[in-house]
């Protein structure tokens, strides 16, 4: 399994991170975030929950907003991360 | 949601399901029923029990707060997050307050580990190993209770590198200096050892054996125990270096972020501390396991010992022959029995157990001949608590709804693999793991536990930069975008 990082639109980015575990979602995050524009937004897929940890602690460290968060049944996790 | 706490995964999940409740109870039920039954076998399988029971309060902690040293030296490097070093300091602080109040008691199992070069060495090469496997040894175990089969690999490469790199000459016995040879030889060890072959035979008998070790309570000279303990051990060895550790974290990895946020306050040293308690408090998960991690830790040591007297043993190979079980002691009559949260020997001994038993001989080696036997599983107190660690771990992780079997792939499971061969090889050069040769050292008033952090924060940020450059490297390729 790959990781996915594409342009969804204008502004949006999907990055999929699923089967991967630390420190692989973490810094693909990170590695993604610096990509974007301020503004821009992050569709961040991924299924480690201790990765989640670290990211919104980077996201809180770098100003970036976390507007959005799923789970679904099969544990896979869903943000929306806005750039600041 | 309060200013300044992270939000957890576990908030925006769902409610624990029924069946994973129903699940959580079954491995609630399975550890009990294996405690009560042995107990009734035998009432001196309760020292099995207490190694399990501490294990399972182990495994419950670091899956609730991610308590992961991988992590700590990992994510401060790589994505600058403090969180997980925090908690790791506040488990330091609150563990050394606990044991030296056990040493105290005269109940403490610690022995200090001699001083010198090699805690720094097998400390890097643990530190770079833990960076590509996902977890530090304790991690490795908490994720395999949440269902990673690739925490899983890490596990077993850790376990069967160490059993065989402790076993093997050959070319490695070209890297010993003479004077480990000549030191060795020196010490009259049984013929069946063959002391001055192996590398590892030679690294202990030659090496470390010629080393001293003491805390910092005795190197201080105090005559006063409660001085030694909670001023020495504690206070100098544990507690000051954590606030000077805690500053220089928040100095370079936090301040900047909570001064954004705050720049209407007024500069001062308020205003600093205020940024460093909001740092210290942070994650509040990570605080209440390095909180739960720090007492349950100490108060091992107590119930071990108390154990221990009850018994009238001083090692559990004591305890075995009693029971009839003989196969598996060290020539010495003795199996690893730290009386304290420990990983590595004990899995390595699972290993050895293992490759024993497809016709290896593991016997002709200080480690295991000599020193710490090669017990079955089912006979090896401290295995217990490797085990109850992942039953810990898998208790909360299906509570929280966090259980998922995942299977690696070929990539990650390599990286697991590697990475673990790596952290089997630099426990035994550093004689302990992130655990054993750090966490219940520099607690214990030992300062070698400090030699092995430098080395694993080294080690770890050479493994970070390295794997960043293997990301870029391969985005560049895979992903249209890169990175």
């Amino acid at each position: 399994m790959a990781v996915k990082f594409e342009k969804l639109g204008e502004g949006t980015y999907v990055l999929d991170v699923q089967g991967y575990v630390c420190p692989h979602p973490q810094i693909y995050t990170k590695k993604a975030l610096e990509k974007l524009k301020s503004g821009e937004t992050l569709q961040l897929v991924f299924d480690n929950p201790s990765s989640g940890e670290s990211i919104v602690a980077m996201c809180q460290t770098e100003g970036d907003d976390i507007v959005e968060k799923s789970q679904d049944a099969g544990r896979t996790l869903r943000w929306t991360i806005r750039k600041s | 949601m309060a200013e300044g706490v992270i939000e957890t995964t576990e908030r925006i999940g769902m409610a624990t399901s029924r069946a994973n409740i129903l699940r959580a109870a079954a491995v609630v039920g399975f550890f009990l029923l294996v405690s009560l039954g042995t107990y009734a076998a035998d009432a001196r399988y309760l020292y099995f029990s207490a190694y399990l029971w501490f294990g399972f309060v182990y495994g419950m902690s670091l899956q609730y707060g991610r308590f992961c040293m991988a992590s700590a030296i990992r994510d401060l490097f790589a994505v600058g997050v403090p969180r997980m070093a925090v908690g790791i300091m506040i488990a330091v602080v609150l563990f050394s307050l606990v044991s030296a109040g056990v040493t105290l008691t005269g109940r403490s199992t610690f022995h200090a580990s001699p001083i010198g070069l090699y805690s720094v060495v097998g400390g890097a090469i643990f530190g770079f190993g833990m960076v590509f496997t996902g977890g530090c040894a304790t991690g490795s175990l908490y994720k395999t209770g949440e269902g990673s089969v690739a925490a899983l690999l890490v596990v077993f490469s850790l376990s069967f590198a160490q059993a065989i790199f402790v076993d093997v000459g050959g070319v490695l016995d070209l890297l010993v200096p003479a004077s480990w040879t000549a030191s060795a030889a020196a010490k009259s060890m049984p013929a069946q050892l063959t002391a001055t072959q192996g590398w590892y035979d030679q690294f202990l008998a030659g090496y470390i054996w010629d080393l001293k070790g003491l805390t910092v309570g005795e190197a201080l000279g105090f005559a006063d125990p409660v001085a030694r303990v909670f001023i020495g051990n504690s206070l100098v060895n544990a507690i000051l270096p954590a606030l000077v550790l805690l500053a220089v974290i928040y100095r370079f990895y936090y301040r900047k972020g909570w001064l954004r946020k705050h720049a209407d306050l007024p500069p001062g040293p308020a205003r600093e501390f205020a940024g460093w308690w909001s740092m210290v408090t942070a994650s509040r998960r990570t605080a209440v396991a390095g909180l739960v991690l720090g007492l349950a830790a100490g108060l091992q040591m107590w119930v071990m010992q108390a154990l221990q007297q009850k018994f009238g043993i001083a090692n559990a190979g004591e305890l075995l022959t009693a029971m009839g079980i003989t196969e598996g002691l060290s020539m010495q009559d003795t199996v690893f029995d730290p009386g304290y949260f420990y990983v590595t020997t004990q899995e390595a001994q699972g290993a050895a157990w293992v490759l024993a038993k497809l016709g290896m001989n593991l016997r002709d080696n200080i480690f295991f001949g000599m020193e710490n036997g090669i017990p079955a599983p089912l006979a090896n107190p401290v295995l217990w608590m490797s085990f109850s660690v992942i039953g810990g771990s898998m208790v909360m992780a299906l509570l929280a709804n966090e259980f998922k079997l995942k299977f690696p792939t070929r990539e990650i499971a390599l990286w697991a693999i590697g990475g673990g061969i790596l952290m089997g090889l630099g426990s035994r050069v550093g004689l302990g793991c992130n655990i054993g040769a750090f966490f219940a050292t520099v607690t214990n008033g030992d300062p070698s536990g400090w030699l092995f952090a430098a080395g694993m924060t080294a080690g770890g940020w050479l493994g970070v930069k390295f794997f960043n450059w293997w990301i870029e490297r391969k985005m560049a390729k895979e992903a249209p975008l890169g990175f």
